[in-house]
């Protein structure tokens, strides 16, 4: 997919202007955020959950490549091949191999973000395949020409039912439904037929577990299980991350999962898949797991590994104030919100992604509720800190910096600059103490005026009165 | 009991009054107040701004001219969560201010969070006729747990009552830098908060962060709202409003 992350800035001025998309982010926001509140608060011990969340995500990190030998052993016992991809080309390299090898015409697939990093769907269509997302929302998006997806959870949140129910009008060429049901059952009855006549089935795979060589799939619209399931091969692909030691870790992400992406205590469905099927048993014929690194083992040596935990659950975007104002599109590329602020340039390069860092007021309304207690703002500011370094941001901002701190260093400097500034601002203020143009600080007087300060500085104050014979300090 | 006080370079230049008020609290709750008149800036701007060297200087520079105060209070969460979490990291790798740094978080607290958790103290001479709401700026809650010691000692005061906007604890969108580089995405944020304040109908709301009050205040004046007005819990408390 391409980064497009250096415009954040304009895109983002292009999504506040936008009155359609700011009125279903106020949707999304009501809708997540107080889901997840009230599945918290019929939860005893979610503090408890979180660190225990946190810690198999790190202990599993800490020897992932011991963990992803596990995995492979058992995998293969199962009957599946594990195949590894060093790069994003290497997916769309190993998909098609094996369609090849299977004489597969048509693939259906369900939700795989990593797919995303590669633009798999194109890929195969180049290939003169055919590919068929089955994920409501991914579906949306690829019949309106592959737009990218706006958050984790839900790929087309951004869009509201009626943009649909025209999408579908033009697409499908049917009567324009109006309902959110019958949307759902025309695009039911479309999908149905692509699941009985296709070769081979796509999946991401949210957890690896490498005891059992199995995927868990966490599903609402149960795509996932007809995707894998009804066709003759199925290949999942997910990051080498998501590999958990046992089912019963497994199980404890999978309390936590749902609960901090939707507010549900378990998915509509979860499908634990493991190998071939045997004699007289159900499943598909060949079963490939494509492990993809594309920038992970980098990230897992750098500063910023604890990104890696990350089960993409969505709740840091849906209770990011940035997030909520602009959506997932400025983020320019496959992971947007707080976690993508991380993401993007650890994959795609800091040089084409520095804006996203810098994008955030450091709240940390992400870190509380991340059930892997990923601490965002923290290594938000790592890259900033990589940022400052590598001059990547206007050099009138460093400049600022460098200038602050330097002044800031000599107490009698600073005192005389800040008189001077008080008093400057106490004048532009004028008689009604507002500010409501200031050249240097256009950014902040665009939608806010300035309230002007007094024109004595505290210091002054406060050395005048001592002075005067005020108690002495 | 020296308490040396961190004025904040923004109420330094902003509005001094706020700090005049720290001192009147602390002083009533018995305290020696001290005001090194070296002081600057805490160094939070090149923290967050990728300049750690430039942060670090001024870190050490705050540790120093504090080190002969039994307590370092500063009427700012972001200032507190600054020195209280942030300095022994941004040190940690620094043989001779590693401690130091560390000693100085330990001794350093809100200006709330010491009246009320380390000094029991609540005779606040503020007098508040009207009702506000309190918004609790993200460094104070999330980095410190600045929670209920400001409402606790608001509800001390006499004539003011307290009703509560729809998400308190939600982001204004000031962020530092953010509110100038990021200006648009800030002024967006602030409308969301200054929509809730104004849902309260309180004539007044209350906070703990002249940087955040700057970006409320001017959201709101911006909006057309010129009679809410924006206070620093402390000016509340202290009764100095103007
Ligand atoms: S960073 Fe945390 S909150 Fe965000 S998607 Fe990942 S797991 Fe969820």
């Amino acid at each position: 997919m391409r980064v497009a992350s250096i415009e954040f800035k304009a895109r983002a001025g292009e999504k506040l202007a936008d009155a359609t998309l700011q009125r279903n982010l106020v949707r999304v926001k009501g809708k997540f955020a107080a889901k997840r509140a009230a599945a918290m608060a019929g939860f005893h011990d979610f503090e408890g959950l979180r660190e225990a969340g946190r810690e198999i995500r790190q202990r599993t990190l800490d020897d992932l490549d011991v963990w992803l030998g596990i995995f492979e052993r058992s995998a293969t016992a199962g009957g599946a091949t594990v195949l590894w991809a060093r790069t994003p080309d290497d997916i769309n390299r190993l998909v098609l191999e094996i369609a090849f090898r299977h004489g597969v015409r048509k693939i259906v697939k369900s939700k795989s973000m990593v797919s995303e990093e590669s633009s798999l769907d194109r890929a195969i269509e180049a290939a003169g395949l055919e590919v068929i997302e089955t994920d409501l929302g991914e579906y949306i998006l690829q019949i309106n020409g592959y737009e990218p997806p706006s958050h984790l959870v839900g790929p087309a949140l951004h869009k509201s039912k009626e943009e649909v129910a025209d999408l579908f009008h033009r697409r499908h060429k049917t009567a324009r439904k109006e309902g959110i049901e019958d949307l759902c059952l025309e695009a039911r009855a479309v999908l149905r037929e692509h699941y009985l006549t296709a070769d081979m089935g796509i999946s991401g795979g949210n957890f690896f577990v490498a005891e059992t060589g199995s995927v868990v799939l966490v599903t609402n619209e149960g795509n996932a299980t007809l995707a894998t399931g009804l066709p003759r091969v199925h290949v999942a692909i997910s990051g080498i991350e998501k590999i958990v030691p046992t089912l019963e870790d497994a199980a404890t992400l999978l309390r936590l999962l749902p609960r901090s992406a939707t507010g549900q205590p378990i998915s509509n469905y979860v499908d634990v898949l493991t190998g071939v099927r045997g004699e007289g048993e159900g499943g598909v014929e060949h079963m490939y797991y494509i492990l993809v690194d594309a920038g992970r083992t980098d990230v897992l040596a750098s500063e910023v590994r604890e990104a890696l935990r990350c089960i993409r659950c969505g709740a840091c975007m849906n209770h990011c104030p940035v997030y909520q104002s602009i959506g997932g599109h400025p983020y320019g590329w496959v992971y947007p919100g707080p976690i993508g602020s991380i993401l993007t340039p650890m994959y795609a390069g800091l040089e084409n992604a520095h804006p996203l860092p810098a994008a955030s007021t450091l709240c940390n309304q992400c870190g509380v509720v991340c059930p892997v207690k990923i601490p965002l703002p923290d290594l938000q500011r790592k890259l900033r800190e990589r940022t400052f370094e590598r001059r990547l941001a206007p050099w009138s901002e460093r400049a600022a910096l460098r200038l602050w701190s330097w002044v800031a260093a000599r107490p009698a400097l600073y005192g005389a600059s800040m008189r001077v500034v008080a008093r400057l601002l106490r004048i532009w203020g004028g008689r009604e103490r507002r500010i409501r143009r200031l050249p240097p600080g256009g950014g902040w007087t665009a939608g806010r005026d300035l309230p002007a300060p007094d024109g004595r500085t505290f210091r002054e104050q406060y050395a005048a009165r001592r002075r005067a014979g005020g108690k002495p300090r | 009991m020296r308490v040396g006080l961190v004025v904040t370079c923004l109420v330094d230049l902003m509005r001094p009054g706020i700090g005049w008020a720290a001192v009147d609290l602390l002083e009533r709750a018995g305290a020696e107040v001290v005001v090194p008149a070296t002081q600057t800036c805490c160094g939070q701007p090149g923290w967050n701004g990728g300049d750690r060297a430039g942060a670090a200087a001024l870190a050490r520079k705050l540790i120093a001219e504090f080190e002969g105060c039994d307590w370092i209070v500063a009427p700012s969460g972001s200032c507190v969560g600054m020195i209280r979490v942030h300095y022994p990291t941004l040190l940690a790798d620094d043989a001779t201010w590693s401690e130091r740094a560390r000693s100085a978080a330990a001794r350093t607290r809100e200006l709330t969070q010491f009246l009320v958790d380390e000094l029991g103290f609540d005779a606040v001479p503020g007098r508040h006729d009207g009702t506000v709401t309190y918004h609790d700026c993200c460094a104070g809650l999330r980095e410190l747990g600045v929670k209920s010691q400001p409402r606790r000692l608001l509800a001390k005061v006499s004539g003011l009552e307290l009703t509560e906007m729809a998400e308190p604890e939600s982001c204004c969108g000031f962020g530092g830098a953010f509110s100038v580089k990021f200006g648009e995405i800030a002024a967006h944020i602030a409308e969301r908060k200054c929509a809730q304040i104004a849902e309260t109908g309180a004539g007044a709301v209350v906070m703990g962060d002249l940087g955040c009050m700057l970006n409320v205040e001017g959201r709101l004046r911006r909006r057309g709202d010129a009679s809410t007005r924006v206070l620093h819990v402390a000016e509340v408390l202290a009764g100095r409003e103007d």
